[in-house]
């Protein structure tokens, strides 16, 4: 639910990280805080449990400049990914805008990745959005690890048991070395304010 | 849902926020909604706070506590208080999908506070209700 304020002349966009849990969508958030730290005047907050893990959220709010005359301010949220923290996933996913899905690509977690984004689908139809319709990117983490001789799921793989039927523009990434983060990021945006400027038309 | 507050009824959400709240002692004041955007902040200048990582955490904090009160029954809570040493912090809600939140010293009531509040909520639904048809 992006929020358009004519008064101030600014936009806010909300851009929720979804995917299973371990999979690292804090680390996307905290590498695009690393990277961008000079244009972030806040700080990143983020509500951990005790593990170190994700309890309810962690949120970086981001400017990204003018468009056509709007400050365009992103909010960048995450969920917890464990399976047991729906209700607070479900309250993260209000009034967003645009989807970051980020799947786990080690071959261990071929399923987890299939349920959660399943269980993406089932929250959204609460809020009566259609995974179908909202501005989404698929993001196929942990690359770096294969140098490590941990088996990877291909791309082919992933895409088949994702996005053979959402179709959305995907990035193989390592998150925690920063590579196709930003690719990520920079496709979600034009995506999600695209389409805001289309519901404004 | 994406929505549009145009310049006048901006205006008329400010006024009201400083002529009750400001105007009667209280730090600082937003109106935001339930996904974390803020519509309108006000303060009376004596602190800054980082107003969009409070209204993420404020959402948030509110959606927790409405799940909270269907599980033991109740439709909602819909309004909180939080006390500190030297600043409270007051949310209620506004219709289905708006939150006023004000932050306060120990120089208010909090009786005073919530009529005060109760005010607020009464002239802003005027102006956010025809919102949610859109």
């Amino acid at each position: 639910m992006a929020f358009v304020n004519l008064k101030n002349k600014d936009i806010q966009v909300k851009i929720v990280y979804y995917g299973p849990g371990r999979g690292g969508k804090t680390t996307n958030l905290e590498y695009i805080y690393k990277k961008f730290r000079k244009r972030i005047n806040t700080e990143m907050v983020t509500v951990k449990t005790h593990g170190d893990r994700t309890l309810f959220f962690d949120f970086l709010p981001f400017d990204i400049g003018m468009i056509n005359g709007y400050d365009v301010k992103i909010q960048l949220y995450t969920v917890p990914g464990q399976v047991k923290y729906n209700a607070t996933r479900r309250l993260v996913l209000r009034g967003v805008d645009g989807i970051v899905f980020v799947a786990d690509a080690m071959a261990v977690r071929r399923e987890k990745n299939v349920l959660s984004l399943k269980n993406l689908q089932e929250n959204l139809s609460n809020y009566k959005k259609s995974i179908f319709k909202i501005p989404c990117v698929m993001q196929y983490n942990k690359l770096d690890l294969s140098e490590q001789g941990i088996p990877l799921l291909s791309t082919d793989i992933l895409e088949n048991d994702l996005n053979s039927q959402l179709k959305r523009p995907f990035f193989s990434a390592s998150a925690l070395k920063g590579t196709n983060v930003v690719a990520t990021l920079k496709k979600i945006i034009t995506m999600t304010v695209a389409s805001i400027r289309r519901d404004f038309k | 849902m994406s929505y549009t507050l145009g310049q006048k009824q901006l205006d008329r959400i400010e006024d009201i926020l400083n002529q009750d709240l400001i105007e009667n002692g209280v730090r600082c004041v937003f109106l935001i909604d339930m996904a974390g955007n803020i519509i309108a902040n006000l303060d009376n200048g004596e602190k800054q706070h980082d107003i969009y990582s409070l209204a993420a955490l404020a959402a948030g904090n509110f959606g927790a506590v409405s799940a909270m009160a269907k599980i033991i029954g109740e439709n909602e809570f819909s309004l909180l208080f939080h006390k500190g040493k030297k600043e409270n912090i007051h949310f209620n809600k506004i219709t289905t999908e708006f939150l006023l939140i004000t932050i306060f010293g120990n120089d208010i009531s909090l009786g005073f506070l919530r009529l005060k509040v109760a005010d607020s909520v009464e002239q802003l639904k005027t102006i956010l209700e025809p919102l949610l048809s859109l």
